[in-house]
């Protein structure tokens, strides 16, 4: 998404972007930058459907129930915490690697 | 003033540009890009789970449980996006 928000803007050529005054940049780089983090929130998604459409969805049928939708969200949760165990157990080693 | 993929970036002569206008562009190119992630990921996920061993063509059965999967996999996708959303929210009233 990041690449297809640069590319976009790459799109036109230099003389384009050289008619933007000073505040319109600003203002173009803070809404860009606010685009990036929808994505990637929207990535992040598209990571969890991946991993907990398999956990936690059997066969497709009229709705989802209470049990799936459960699992669905307590998928997202313990996937958060698995990455910050890691994280932490990870700067852990690197802090012992530095004494 | 025509910028990349034939868009216009609202010119209009005066050769001053609008940031607004750009970024609705963009916009319009992340959801297209995202929506074909979407589809993908969802055709996967979907064939995986109604197509067995694959036959001559699509049987009643197989179509019925493709429908009803597109349906549960948006379903799937608010809960994950509403579940990560208020970890979100959790995280930051945290710092």
């Amino acid at each position: 998404i990041k690449r297809h928000v640069s590319d976009e803007l790459r799109a036109s050529p230099r003389r384009t972007m050289a008619e933007l005054d000073e505040a319109d940049e600003a203002e173009l780089q803070r809404l860009v930058t606010a685009e990036q983090q929808k994505a990637q929130f929207t990535a992040q998604l598209h990571h969890f459907m991946e991993l907990c459409w398999d956990k936690c969805v059997e066969k497709p049928g009229n709705r989802l129930d209470s049990l799936t939708e459960n699992c669905l969200s307590s998928c997202v949760d313990r996937f958060i915490d698995t990455t910050l165990a890691i994280t932490s157990w990870f700067a852990q080693i690197v802090q012992k690697g530095g004494q | 003033m025509e910028g990349g993929f034939g868009s216009d970036f609202g010119g209009s002569g005066s050769g001053k540009l609008d940031p607004g206008l750009i970024m609705e562009q963009v916009k319009v190119q992340i959801a297209v890009a995202n929506a074909q992630e979407l589809l993908q990921r969802m055709t996967d996920k979907c064939f995986r789970k109604c197509i067995g061993k694959p036959g001559g063509s699509l049987d009643n059965s197989e179509q019925k449980c493709i429908a009803m999967c597109m349906d549960r996999y948006m379903d799937a996708w608010n809960t994950v996006s509403r579940a990560y959303n208020s970890r979100l929210q959790r995280e930051r009233a945290n710092m």
